[in-house]
Formats: structure tokens, sequence, C-alpha cells
């Protein structure tokens, strides 16, 4: 452990620490731009030039790794000067255009120029230009403000693993660009508009809509995907002016993908902004006494074994709950939470969440991988996963479809009758399991998703018990592609024969009314002769068939708990309001409830969260992971051979605030329109 | 005068052939098994002895460089890269051992190879030295032939052998680092150090990227002894060394001298002496483009050795003395090589990306005189911006052929400038 | 777009590729990329496209805009249709005190052209050059893979005649002399000079 002095102060620090990090710690700030943590040091700014005694020259500090009995100086004056210097030199071609810079107010370049510039201008020459860059629906740049840092070709090249991005000519000349200018084939590509310390890549959706001075800001969780990506909501008035990441070490450390980030325009477009009733087959916008009277009416006579719910892939726990509560008082118990028809089971915890967490992939040195593609169902898993390849040599072998995951895997086919081949440990896979220190079960829900899918959730298990237990390790991971999901499975919202016997029952008229709580991922054509009640936020597959609408709050509107892939519980915060006559959902319910005659035994959340924490172990325990208990889980039964269906066939439409994204929209366009319009039938 | 019997470079014109049955009587590759045979630790003792420093520039002593290699292998190969990517304004000595003598240089890296433990060695030859690049590689295929190269080469059980690599015109290419890059296939930009090449260098592997010249006369010094090479020069400034003569003198050449002949003896002596006499030089600069220019007074009787030039504020550099005359428009000299620098930069890294184009946009207003006096003393200061704070030496390269203008000629500046406003005024 | 044929190599060029790939270690092959860029412009007439750029990035195992990358960061390969011959002046210092500015202006006025532009007749593309590395015979022009060097605006000029009528052209030194010795004769290593100077 090297000891070193900062500015009189004396450090130890961990070998391999570099100067600047050391700084750090002693809380000495060393201004940068090129550097930055989750990137490989490219030292190329030389802003963080510091003194080190002995050394004839200022060295890079970011570059430079803590020695024993070194000395340096952050404060001498040829440090001042050296930092004014290449100050100086940046802004010497930066077009000084912050007025119209999306970038003002929170911009590296402008921040630094005011602490460590020099206040005048010497340069009279003229300014360089260069030629913008295309780089599709989501990026906008402004080249001549580059200040070639290479953060973004670092990014795409080892984060996100798409090497597409570069710096061609020399010298002055140098250029950013994406290879011949094509949108970056990344689902996480618009982390390179936080990277960027300056205004040469922005947002394009953002572009000149807001300056960032004027924003209020809600620290939630997202819920485009089963991670609970933490992030921050930008508001001004009621609308969402854009979505940032949040730092989550054990999440999604600081980078969101683009749905999550982008998908804002969504939460404006194809909104439920007031109840409807269905009248002579038409929909007519009502009151909420209107439609409450309707479902009234049309609840008159009705038995409880006629009455079922589907809850859709972004519910949260609250409004679940309060939906389940009010099935009770209906005498129903019928509510069903996997949408999608995956045979994963409620009951035993450790069956369906992610046990080694998401940041036991860089503690895991075999994976494999059933029937999921982390890159589309959850990319900011999949960077983790890729970064454990590159930098903790993961080995990743795959049973399901062979996708370009941006890392290297074994690829074992599709066939998911390979399970029992594994099982019996005929297969290398086995080994691989068997020889590992940490090894890991990636199940995802495609593999669970056709018949046998209860037999192969008991082969996945068994082959965990098998060979990935180790002291303190349980191996099976459960990957969902919905944030409702886990939260659905803790409240126990599993059916005998799931969303399909409620479509059949519904079908055969054995179902009078069947409630959708932002269920748009089923085909409800088969609910065409039923009372359709669909509580929720857009215009969606839900509506088609529905009789009555509830307008309802979207996760941006509301505090919700959300139990992530992990099991962590984790609560939204409301940065907007809902827009029109929308409600949060288990309002509608509690209301919904009174008017019915059974009044639902809580006035607030905190009572009704009261109420879950008595079912729901540790619901209350925000953001922490508890190690669940082993158990059995699945059917055992024959594994038929033949191929696992992808889970997600476009990635930029999973749900109905992304299928009401004009941007989300834009990305599948800018992709050649080649990913097929979802159509909400992926059950 | 060096002797020719000390004169290391018997070929250097190409007055016979470069093939490897006239460099065999030249005395190439004779008794190369027992200089191998004598040992890794003799052949580094003996370079280090022998006071040679390196040949490229930058003037480090070569058997310490070698010393730096790791003694055993922790299982990655090393690698000796020779930097043959001349293209310092002003020299063009290695073109000559190259095309002329290239047994030397591939003798050379079969010793120094040997003497760090390397698996092979790369010469990575500037891309337009296209003639050159054929003369050493039919130059390996003879060596090969004869079995000199390859497996157990020279009979020694050593196996080794050496490849030609092409650049593709960057003079940044010369940087150690960022030839090495180049060499693995990718862009020239130079490296952060740590980790030094001996450590990681190409393919992340221990490396030694040493100059032509440098291994070119390592076999010569091992077979005379480093007591033959150190008595000749100066202490800490042994040996002899090519110099590149060019400019205003009447005959332009290279020539192989001792180190710390008197400049003057220099240029008079081969160079045919300064057009229009020794009293007709403005100035030079002694050791290629990047080291400081120097005026007549300092000229008339420095010695051309690393320490002598140093102490004038200069450098020995490649040891290309680049000569002119009073005729000579020394700020377009000067701007000239600025512009160089500009085209040259990588891009890398900010102060020689953003400074070099300033640097040079000033110097050629300065040219015409269309500039404040006081832009003098902020030229100074950029390239005193630049200078240290880059990634590689370019950044200094480029900043001090303008101290140097300004250190000697700032008169000539002031005095262009004078008429620029006077006849601006008319 | 116009259909151009895909690029591919000849025979003799894809034996000439694997050679070059030969001499680095296994998976190691991008270090060839500089010279399969080369080979490959030589095949293509004198200029690399972008399709020629993807097969070599295919052929090498490399992200295309690490290729281009590299395309664009040296300055021997080139991206516009050449002419026939290179022609490529040396305009640094050392060449600039020995009267390069004449060559250029010979060059010009010679060709009708500027710097960067090919004649009408596809015969000459010019350019202007960082140090060739030939200075002590400065003033030096490079045309294609040959050094002319101790020029003048007449032997330049003499030279382009001769190769724009497909006559034979000596390169190096346009004056009487052994190659980088003084005019004159060497100094040095009198006894070395074997029959006759001048090779």
């Amino acid at each position: 452990m090297p000891t070193l002095t900062i500015d009189g102060t004396e450090v130890t620090v961990e070998p391999g620490t570099t100067v600047l990090q050391a700084c750090e710690e002693v809380g000495v700030e060393v201004p940068r731009f090129c550097y930055h943590e989750r990137l490989s040091i490219a030292g190329n700014c030389r802003m963080c030039l510091v003194d080190m005694e002995k050394s004839p020259k200022p060295i890079a500090s970011c570059a430079m790794p803590a020695g024993d009995g070194m000395v340096i100086h952050t404060n001498t004056e040829r440090v001042k000067k050296a930092r004014e210097g290449v100050m100086e030199f940046l802004l010497i071609n930066h077009p000084l255009d912050c007025p119209i810079c999306d970038q003002g107010g929170e911009c590296d370049l402008q921040d630094q120029a005011m602490a460590f510039g020099r206040g005048h201008n010497r340069f009279d020459e003229n300014k360089r230009a260069v030629e913008d860059k295309e780089m599709g629906p989501l990026i906008s740049t402004t080249m001549t403000r580059c200040i070639h840092c290479m953060r973004c070709v670092r990014f795409s090249e080892e984060v996100a693993g798409v090497p597409d991005m570069g710096a061609l000519y020399r010298g002055e000349n140098m250029q950013i660009t994406t290879y011949l200018e094509k949108t970056l084939d990344s689902e996480m590509s618009g982390n390179v508009v936080d990277l960027c310390p300056v205004g040469a890549l922005t947002s394009k959706p953002y572009a000149f809509t807001a300056r960032s001075w004027e924003l209020k800001h809600t620290e939630t969780i997202d819920v485009m995907d089963a991670l609970g990506s933490n992030i921050r909501v930008d508001t001004r008035g009621a609308a969402v002016m854009r979505i940032l990441p949040r730092l989550h070490e054990e999440i999604n450390e600081e980078w969101i993908s683009d749905k999550t980030r982008y998908v804002f325009d969504g939460l404006k477009s194809r909104r439920l902004d007031t109840p409807y009733v269905r009248k002579s087959k038409k929909l007519k916008d009502a009151s909420w006494g209107e439609a409450f009277k309707a479902i009234k009416t049309r609840l008159k006579g009705v038995k409880g074994t006629e009455i079922a719910a589907i809850v859709g892939d972004q519910a949260d726990m609250e409004s679940m709950t309060a939906l389940k509560d009010l099935l009770g008082t209906l005498g129903s118990k019928r509510i069903e939470c996997r949408q999608d028809g995956s045979a994963v089971e409620a009951g035993v915890r450790s069956g369906y969440i992610m046990n080694n967490g998401i940041m036991g992939v860089e503690d895991a040195d075999y994976l494999l991988m059933v029937g999921v593609n982390p890159r589309l169902e959850a990319p900011s898993l999949n960077v983790r996963i890729r970064k454990a390849v590159r930098h903790s040599g993961l080995k990743v072998g795959n049973i399901g479809n062979a996708e370009d995951l941006t890392y290297k895997v074994a690829e074992f086919g599709d066939d998911a009758s390979l399970l029992n081949a594994v099982l019996d440990g005929s297969h290398e896979a086995a080994d691989g399991l068997k020889k590992a220190e940490r090894p890991m079960i990636l199940v995802g829900q495609s593999a669970l998703g056709s018949d046998d899918g209860s037999a192969v959730l008991k082969a996945t298990r068994d082959i965990a018990d098998k060979y990935c237990m180790r002291d303190g390790w349980n191996g099976f991971n459960m990957l969902h592609n919905a944030a409702a999901r886990v939260g659905g499975l803790d409240l126990g919202l599993t059916t005998d024969a799931g969303v399909d016997g409620i479509l059949d029952d519904a079908e055969a008229g054995k179902l009078k009314i069947v409630f959708l709580l932002g269920a748009d991922e089923v085909d409800t054509t088969a609910l065409k002769d039923t009372t359709v009640i669909y509580i929720g936020t857009h215009g969606d597959e839900g509506v088609k068939n529905a009789d009555v609408i509830l307008p309802a709050s979207a996760y941006t509107e509301k505090s919700g708990t959300y139990a992530n892939t992990e099991g962590r519980f984790q609560r939204t915060s409301k940065a907007a309001f809902a827009p029109g006559e929308a409600r949060e959902d288990w309002t509608i319910f509690r209301a919904l409830s009174d008017v019915l005659g059974d009044t639902l035994p809580y006035d607030n959340l905190g009572q009704l969260r009261a109420r879950i924490a008595k079912d729901v172990a540790n619901f209350d325990d925000i953001d922490v992971l508890h190690p669940a208990e082993w158990g059995e889980f699945g059917v055992k039964g024959k594994i038929s051979s033949g191929g696992i269906a992808p889970a997600i066939d476009n990635f930029y439409h999973t749900n109905p605030i992304a299928r009401a994204s004009q941007i989300m929209s834009d990305c599948i366009d800018a992709r050649g329109g080649l990913v097929e319009e979802a159509t909400g039938t992926h059950g | 005068m060096l002797a020719d019997k000390d004169r290391i470079f018997t070929n250097l014109y190409g007055h016979q052939s470069p093939g490897i049955d006239a460099a065999m009587k030249r005395g190439d590759w004779d008794g190369t098994k027992e200089l191998i045979e004598k040992g890794r630790d003799w052949i580094i003792s003996e370079m280090k002895e022998s006071g040679l420093r390196g040949r490229g520039g930058a003037g480090f002593p070569t058997g310490l460089k070698w010393s730096f290699m790791p003694k055993e292998s922790d299982g990655r190969p090393s690698y000796l890269v020779v930097n043959a990517d001349e293209g310092e304004p002003g020299t063009c000595k290695d073109r000559d051992l190259m095309r002329h003598d290239p047994h030397k240089l591939i003798e050379g890296c079969l010793v120094a190879g040997f003497a760090m433990n390397a698996v092979a060695a790369y010469i990575y030859i500037r891309g337009e030295f296209y003639r050159e690049a054929e003369a050493l590689e039919s130059a390996v295929e003879e060596a090969r032939a004869k079995g000199f190269l390859g497996e157990n080469a020279c009979g020694t059980g050593y196996s080794f052998d050496v490849h030609v690599h092409k650049g593709a015109g960057a003079y940044i290419c010369g940087e150690e680092t960022a030839l090495i890059e180049s060499l693995e296939g990718k862009k020239g930009q130079p490296r952060l150090k740590p980790p030094f090449p001996a450590n990681v260098g190409v393919w992340g592997c221990p490396t030694t990227v040493n100059n032509v010249e440098s291994i070119a006369v390592a076999p010569t010094i091992l077979r005379r002894g480093a007591a033959w090479f150190s008595g000749l020069g100066r202490p800490n400034n042994t040996g002899t060394k090519v110099f590149c003569i060019s400019g205003h003198v009447n005959n332009p050449c290279n020539v192989e001298e001792e180190m710390g002949i008197p400049l003057k003896e220099l240029i008079e002596k081969h160079a045919g002496g300064v057009r229009g006499g020794w009293d007709n030089l403005l100035a030079v600069i002694p050791g290629g483009s990047s080291v400081p220019v120097l005026p007549k007074s300092i000229c008339d009787d420095v010695l051309m050795d690393f320490d002598s030039l140093r102490d004038v504020q200069s450098g020995l550099g490649t040891a290309a003395v680049i000569v002119m005359d009073k005729s000579t428009d020394i700020v377009k000299a000067i701007a000239r090589l600025s512009e160089f620098y500009k085209h040259e930069s990588c891009g890398q890294c900010t102060p020689c990306r953003e400074g070099t184009g300033w640097m040079w946009r000033v110097m050629e207003r300065l040219v015409t005189g269309e500039a404040d006096k006081s832009e003098i003393d902020m030229l100074l200061e950029v390239t005193k911006q630049v200078e240290g704070h880059t990634i590689c030496a370019l950044g200094d390269a480029a900043a001090w052929p303008i101290q140097g203008l300004m250190r000697h000629f700032r008169h000539e500046v002031e005095a262009r400038i004078d008429a620029y406003h006077a006849k601006a005024a008319e | 777009m116009t259909d151009t044929p895909a690029f591919a190599w000849t025979a003799e060029n894809e034996a000439a590729a694997q050679k070059h790939i030969a001499k680095y270690p296994e998976g190691r092959q991008q270090s060839a990329v500089m010279p399969l860029l080369d080979i490959a412009q030589r095949q293509n007439g004198g200029h690399l496209t972008i399709e020629i750029m993807e097969y070599i990035a295919d052929y090498l195992d490399m992200a295309p805009i690490k290729v281009q990358e590299v395309a664009t960061f040296y300055t021997m390969y080139n991206h516009k249709p050449m002419g026939k011959h290179h022609v490529q002046v040396c305009g640094t210092t050392p060449c600039w005190l020995r009267g390069s500015d004449d060559i250029i202006r010979a060059c010009k006025s010679k060709l009708g052209i500027g710097m960067g532009e090919t004649t009408a007749d596809g015969k000459f593309t010019l350019s202007e050059v960082e140090c060739a590395g030939a200075c002590v015979n400065a003033p030096v022009v490079a045309i294609d893979d040959d050094y002319y060097e101790d020029l003048t605006a007449e032997s330049i000029t003499q030279i382009l005649d001769d190769l724009s009528n497909g006559k034979d052209v000596k390169p190096g030194p346009q004056v009487k002399r052994q190659t980088s010795a003084p005019v004159g004769g060497a100094t040095t290593l009198k006894d070395f000079i074997s029959d006759g100077e001048g090779a």
C-alpha cells in the first residue's frame, strides 16, 4: 500500500490507485475532462497535470500510479499555469456559443473555464469549424465544440461493446464520428451524451427545449425493464423534459438504456386523461362517477368465479395490492401477473429472483444463460456482464438464440432440451458450472414461455441445485423483463392456468368481468364479449375491447413500490402530475370499492404499505437485498426439443409508454424499421 | 578528422554492393556466433562501457536501455523494434545505412535481440522509403539464406528473425510508443508512460525501441571493443556519428565523423563550407528540426556532441546540421518547421493539437510582420504552455525552434513587424 | 452510387497479404493493416475506397472504423482517384532552403495544376509533402516509389516531361554525385570506392 503526500497531507492508498484518485481521497480537487472512472485512461486532455517532486515536468495525475514516497503538489504556480494553458488551448477553437448550447449550465468546460481559466482571450486567429456528424435520432452533434477527450469513443468500444465510433484524420483536423455517420447500434448509446463533457454530443429530443437550471429534478426509478435503474426525471411544470441516470453501483452504475432515457415523450402522447364508458359499442368519455356507476351496473349479479384480473408489466405493488383486495371483496382470487405466460412460480422467492444480485455477475466466473437476451431485456445488466467478461474473466455459455451480446459467448444452440444433458453432466456447460468457483445460471422468461415452461423451470432449478451452490452463493438467477413481475410474484398474483386460462375462459363465456391493470401485452380479442375494465395510462392494446376505461398515473406520476429482478424493493417518486382526470391507481380501486359498498381498509399510502408489509417480507427495507431461502419449484416433466423464442422482438416497443413514444419509433426507423411493429401478443 | 579505419559505415555512399558477400568482405557477420557466445551480460556490459548513446535524438545510453529488458521471460516474448521512421527534418542518415549497409543493421538486430532475449526484431521503416525497404527485405532474405537468421541463428542455438514493417506517412511514428501503436495496426498515437515499453511494449510484451544507427553500430563496437569506441569523442559523448549536412553549404552530404568534431570543421571539411564562406553564415540548426537554432557566433566554435550543444541551449538530436546563410529568411525557415509540426501532430493531446496550429498561425504572421510586438512574448508563452505538458516530445519539438528563434533572432522579428507597420502607415 | 465491382485480392496480392500477416504473432493480424492497405491501394490504382477498407477490416477481423482511422491518419493513403504518377514535392525547411519553391512552381507550371490536383489526362497528381528524409540531396521530389534528388526547376521539368512521354527516368541525384556523398567526391573512405563513381 503506497503512502504519498498530497499538498502536505499524507495518504495511504490501495495499490493501483492513480495520483488523481489519491487526490480525491484527501479531498483535493483535480480538474479533468478526459478522465472517467468507468473508462480506460486516455490521459489526453492534460487538464489534470500536477507537480510531482523529482519530476522535471508536471505529470498527468489520471494516468500516474500512486507510488510510495511520492510528493505531489496541486497548488503550485506551475500547476496553475499548466491548467490555464490547457484551458486556453481547449477554448481557442471552441465556439463559445454557450448561450445557444444545450450543455450550458452543466458543462464541464464552462465550469472549469470559470475555475481554472485565464479569463481573457489571446487567440487572434480564425477558429476551427468542424462539420457536424449524423448520429441518429438520439444524439445531436455540434462537432466544433468537441474537445477530443475520446470519452464517447471509449464508451462505445469498452462499455457498450460496439466499436463503431472513432476519431478520423489527425492533429487539429481530427474528427470524432460514428462509422459512416450511422446510428450507434447500441441500446446504451445515449450515455455518450452524459459522458460528453461539452456540448458536442447532446440529446436530440431534448434539443432547445429547456435550460438545465429551470428544471425540477426528481430522483426515482425506471420501469422500462426489471432492473429498476435509478433515474432522475427532470420536469418543467407537468412536462417531463428529460430522464437522466442516477448513480447506483449495484444496479445500473451510471448508465441507462436508450429506452429508459428517451421514452419520456411517450408520457405525453396517447394518454388516457379521462374515464371512458362504452355505450352502444362506442367509447364515450365520462366522469369518474359515471364510470364507477357503469362498473357497478355491470358487476350486478356476477359471481366471484366469473371475475378475473390481469396486471401489466409496469404496475406498482400498491396498485396490484389494491386491485387484489378489490377482487377479494368481489369474491375472486383470480389475479394474474404473468402477462407473457411464463411458468415462473410465486411462493419460493429464490425461484424467481436473481439470487446473486446484479453485482454477482462481477464475482462470477461462469455464467450459463438459458433463454435470455440481456442485451435487449436488460441492457444495463448486459454491459455489466460485458465488463465481467473483459475485466474479471467471466466465461459465458448460452442455451438460447445466438445473438450479438457484445462479448464472447459459447453458443450451445437454442434447444431447451439440452438442459437434460447439462443436468446429467454430459454437456460441457455442466463442466463449466461445476469447475467454477462462482457459477451462475441466468434464466430468462422466454425459456419458461412454452408448454414445457414448468419442466424447464424445474430443470434449471435442479441444475442450479446440483452445480451452482457454494458457501453463501446461490447461483440460480432469473431475469425478468417486467418491472412489475417480482412484486406481482411477491404478492402471489399467479393463477392455475395463467393468462391463457383467463383468456380461454373469457372466450368460453365463463368469465363475465376482466380487470386489466395496464395489461397491454395480451391479445384482447379473446375478451371481445367480456366486460373489460381497463385501468392504465395509454390507449394501447388493453383499451381495444374495454368497456370501462379508468385513467391512471404513469411511473413518473406516483410513488409506487417495485421489486426488481434481484428482489430489491425501490420506490418511485412523483415527478409530475398525471394528465387530466388520471389518478393514482390504488386510489382508483379505493374509490371504486367505496362505490361498490365494500371499502378497502386504507386511506393513504402509509396504511396501504403497512398492509402489504404484513404479507411481503422486508417490504419496507428499501434498496436492501435479502438472501432468499432455497426451495423446490418447477414441475418435473419432458422438455421438448426445439427452439426457444426470443422474449423481446422489438426493444423499443416493449410497453405502452414506449409504443406511444415517437422517439422510440424513430429509433426503429433509424435501424431501417427492421424490427417489426410489436403487436402486444407476446404471451 | 576521423580516420577511415575508425569508420563503421564503410559503404555509406553505396560505392560497393549492399549485398551480403560484399558486406561480409567489409567485415559484417564476422564472428557473430562468438559475440553471441560471450553471453547477454557481456554484450550489455560492453555496450554500456562503450558509452554509446542513442542515435535517434534523445541520446539515452543504449546499453542501459537494453538492460531494462527482463532477464527471464514471464511467459511473454520480448521484442526488439528498430526505429527506421526517419523523418526529422534535416535527417537522412538511416536511409543510407539501410540502402547501402543493411547487413550492419541486421547483424545488429541479432546481437541486440540476443542481448535482450528477444524472439524477433521488427524494423519499422517509413513508408516513403520504398526502395530502402526493398533493400532491407532482400538483405534479410540473404541473411536467412545463410542461416544467420531464423532457427539456430548463426549456429548459436538461438532463434531469431527480423521483419520489415512499413509505415505510411506519419512523423509521429518516430516516437517510440506511437511506433509501437502503429506496429500494432493502429493510429500512431503515443502511449502514456508508465508503463514503459521495456515492461509493456508491442502486443503487451517487453520491447526495446532503438534507432537504426544505434543498432547498426553495435556489432562493430562488440568486435572492436568498448574501449575502441569510447576512445573516440569525449567522455559521455563517445564514438562516431553519421552527420547529415544540409542547407546552404557548397556540398551537402552525409558523413561519419567523430563525436565532438567542431561544427565549423564538420561543415568545412566535408560539406565544402558555407555558401559564400563562413562569414556568410547566419545560423545553424545543429541536430534536426526539433532543436533550437544557433546563431553564427555560437557556431564558430561549438562542438558537435550531446553535452556541448546542450550547454548552448540546443541539442545534438539526430546530428542533422541544417545550415542557413545570410540570404535566409530565418523567420520563414522556422515558420516552415512550425507548419511541419502542425501537420504531424497526432491530435491526441490538447496542448499539441491546439498549440501547434496556433503557433504556426502566429509564425506565419510574423513572417510578414503582420503582428503586434506583444505577440512575440505571447507566442513564447504559448510555446511554454505546450512544452512539457504533452504526452510525447512532439510538443517540445514544436516549441523549441520558436524559442530558439526568439532567443537569437528576436531583433529580426521585431524589425519585420516595424517594417510591416511602417509600410501599412504609408 | 455507381456500380463498382466488388474488391477482392488478386491471387498475387492475396499471397503478399498473407506474407505480411505471417510476420506477426498469431492473433495479431491487425498489425498487417498498414501494408495491406498499401497493397490494396496499389491494386486499386492509387486510392482507397470505403469498400476496400471494409474488405480489409473483414479480412483482418477489425472493426471498420478502426481501419478507417488508420487510413485517414497516415498521409500515404489516398481517398480519391490519383493520377498515374504521384508527384510529391518536399517543401520542408531543408528542401525549402535549397529551392523547393522553385520546384513547386516548376511542377505547377509544367503540369498546369495546383497542389492536391490531378491533370486532366490522369497522368499526374501533385502534392506537397513533409520532410521526405533525403535532406542532403535537397530539393527532393518523390514520384511514386522513387526519389528524385538535387533537383532544379529544369531537371524536374525534364523528368515530368519524360514521364509524360513514357520515357525512362533515372531516380536519385540529378547532378553528378554518388548518392549522399558530397558533390565532387567523397571526403572520406576513398579506399572503399570501387570502380567508377556513380552507380
